[in-house]
């Protein structure tokens, strides 16, 4: 009976082809705004996610904002990495200079670091190697610089030992590391090159040798043992001051920002049901149509033998067929957006299709078509066979 | 097999009480074939309703058979109809979309039979008025006889109790409509119950028992 109800709701539905396509337009813009702009949010989301764990999620950043008149210093850092829950602890400090190599020349971030912020930051070496503790207590004018940037200002990502200038010190190029796919990356124009703290504070007028901003790592997974840690002994460092300093928790961040894009997911969400829901009183409307000009044919399918069940199974099953075809051509165009909108973002963005939409939309297809068939299938049902067949 | 007994049946229009039926009594037995002759407003389709199980009567006995009809659910009177009745319309009342062999698979459909014994029965009834040809036809593409026929088909595919028909000649030609006659002759010869009505004397001529209605009462004709 209900294969036999679907082959005729195909029926009914292939006899009138263009008015069904309109009907169905309503649940396939529904479905498209549902499925595209969670996908956008959630594909952005996962984005953003992504970087932030590409910085490190076990990472925690402190910025020392009044040190009291005793400021942290550099040899003072070791000392915290003996508490079990952390992990590394980098100082890290950060000068604008313009880097040259032959003609070539760009404007550089110069970020003074030690050997330990290249584990910190997930940092991956491709040659050479990376700032060394005999680096930072020399001074020494050793630079590690990213792939993408050694391509552009060397033409060669083979760098290493090779000699660059940085506002007119030449610096001994050590080590190449992969480029970091993020966001700030791209948005930050000019090169990334590492080099020993103490250099870089050398380098600068304005830098201090105080120690003002610290990466620090959990030496497990669980970062909110190392916030405390690092918490407390900056606490005994800085005589318990508590606006000496300020915590950064990179995971707490990617936390915050996974719940942002879920709120606008579910927005997002929200706004298209509403269009899903038009598009099922634009299929009632039909439906209540199409009801009142088969009545003729619900008058001889009565007087053949069809029960009150059958007509409305009928038309109930030609309402969730309208619906689930809509909301598979639905699907389909959402996919092909989607598809399009990852080639015009390229490398900025991987969009991708959020399987919980389409399930979601899906559901709610089926509910729609159930809901909104109710009534007139009712009313096809509820008519009486001898003014049916009259009609 | 057929007994209708004081069968009144009262409608209300506009306030004002009509009887299209009074106190009709008939009875048919089994294999008969009997017109039912009356003008319009005499009843005639009330009766008909009433005999084709799509209403019931306000008072009096009716017997199908063997079986009562009263007040039964809606539900219950399709399945009455779909086991028991084979209608046939003056319009004729295919389904436009479906093809010939799909109009007389329709009641099967109702009466839960399996594909294959739909297949097997439509096709035997398909033969039985001579369209095996045109199974696949819309109505459309088919004549009025030819249509009224694959009508009939339908009607019998369900191996009813009675055959209701309807005025089944009154949208066909004349040669057309006698071809149709001789179909329910040669069901009729087959051991078939079935009842016309019709308000065309000649139709009503061509039947073994002719029975009148007027003002919702039945009699004879001689």
């Amino acid at each position: 009976m209900l294969w036999q109800c679907i082959k005729m709701a195909m029926k009914a539905i292939a006899s009138n082809r263009l008015r069904a396509f309109l009907t169905m337009l309503g649940i396939i813009v529904g479905v498209v705004a549902l499925v595209v702009l969670v996908s956008f949010v959630t594909s952005a989301g996962d984005a953003v996610t992504d970087q932030v764990e590409g910085l490190g999620t076990d990472l925690i950043r402190v910025s020392i904002i009044d040190d009291g008149g005793r400021p942290l210093q550099l040899d003072e850092l070791p000392a915290f990495t003996a508490h079990a829950d952390i992990g590394a602890v980098a100082p890290t400090n950060q000068i604008s200079a313009t880097a040259r190599f032959g003609h070539e020349s760009g404007q550089a971030s110069v970020v003074g670091t030690t050997f330990s912020y290249a584990g910190i930051s997930n940092l991956e070496l491709l040659s050479g190697r990376f700032l060394q503790t005999a680096d930072v207590t020399n001074s020494t004018h050793v630079a590690v610089i990213a792939e993408s940037d050694a391509e552009e200002l060397f033409g060669t990502s083979h760098v290493v030992g090779a000699e660059l200038a940085l506002d007119g010190r030449p610096f001994l190029v050590v080590g190449v590391i992969a480029d970091q796919e993020s966001l700030t990356s791209l948005l930050m124009p000019g090169y990334t090159i590492y080099v020993p703290y103490t250099t870089a504070v050398r380098m600068s007028d304005n830098l201090a040798s105080a120690v003002t901003t610290i990466m620090v790592s959990a030496s497990g997974t669980d970062m909110h043992a190392a916030e405390t840690a690092i918490d407390e002994m900056l606490l005994n460092r800085f005589r318990r001051d508590a606006d000496a300093f300020e915590i950064f928790n990179q995971a707490l961040m990617g936390e915050a920002l996974g719940q942002i894009t879920h709120m606008l997911a579910m927005l997002m969400g929200g706004v298209a049901f509403i269009s899903l829901l038009v598009g099922g009183i634009g299929i009632m409307n039909i439906m209540m149509v199409t009801v009142t000009e088969r009545t003729k044919e619900i008058g001889v399918r009565k007087a053949i033998g069809a029960g009150r069940w059958s007509i409305m199974l009928q038309f109930l099953i030609e309402a969730l067929v309208i619906c689930l075809i809509g909301c598979l051509i639905g699907v389909i165009f959402s996919l092909g957006i989607i598809e399009v909108a990852s080639i015009v973002a390229g490398d900025l963005m991987d969009f991708h299709l959020s399987p919980g939409a389409v399930s979601v939309a899906m559901v709610f297809s089926i509910f729609i078509g159930l809901g909104f068939g109710l009534y007139p299938a009712n009313q096809a049902a509820k008519k009486k066979p001898i003014e049916a067949l009259r009609y | 097999m057929i007994t209708l007994d004081q069968v009144t049946k009262v409608y209300s229009i506009g306030g004002e009480e009509v009887r299209a039926l009074d106190g009709a009594s008939l009875h048919i037995a089994q294999g008969e074939f009997v017109a039912i002759i009356g003008p319009s407003g005499s009843g005639k389709s009330t009766l008909m309703n009433i005999m084709g199980c799509l209403d019931t009567a306000d008072s009096g006995i009716y017997e199908l058979d063997g079986q009562r009809i009263e007040r039964y659910s809606e539900n219950e009177l399709a399945r009455i109809r779909n086991r028991k009745i084979g209608f046939i319309f003056q319009s004729f009342n295919l389904l436009s979309r479906m093809s010939a062999e799909e109009n007389v698979e329709l009641p099967l459909i109702y009466q839960r039979l399996s594909g294959r014994e739909r297949k097997q029965r439509v096709a035997e009834m398909l033969a039985l008025v001579e369209l095996s040809d045109r199974k696949s036809h819309k109505p459309t593409e088919l004549s009025g006889g030819q249509q009224q026929r694959v009508a009939i088909a339908r009607a019998l595919a369900a191996k009813p109790s009675l055959l209701l028909a309807d005025e089944p000649t009154g949208n066909l030609d004349s040669r057309t409509g006698k071809e149709i006659m001789a179909l329910f002759h040669r069901l009729h010869a087959e051991g078939n119950t079935i009842v016309i009505i019709t308000h065309d004397q000649n139709v009503a001529d061509q039947a073994p028992r002719r029975i009148r209605i007027l003002d919702g009462r039945v009699q004879e004709v001689a």
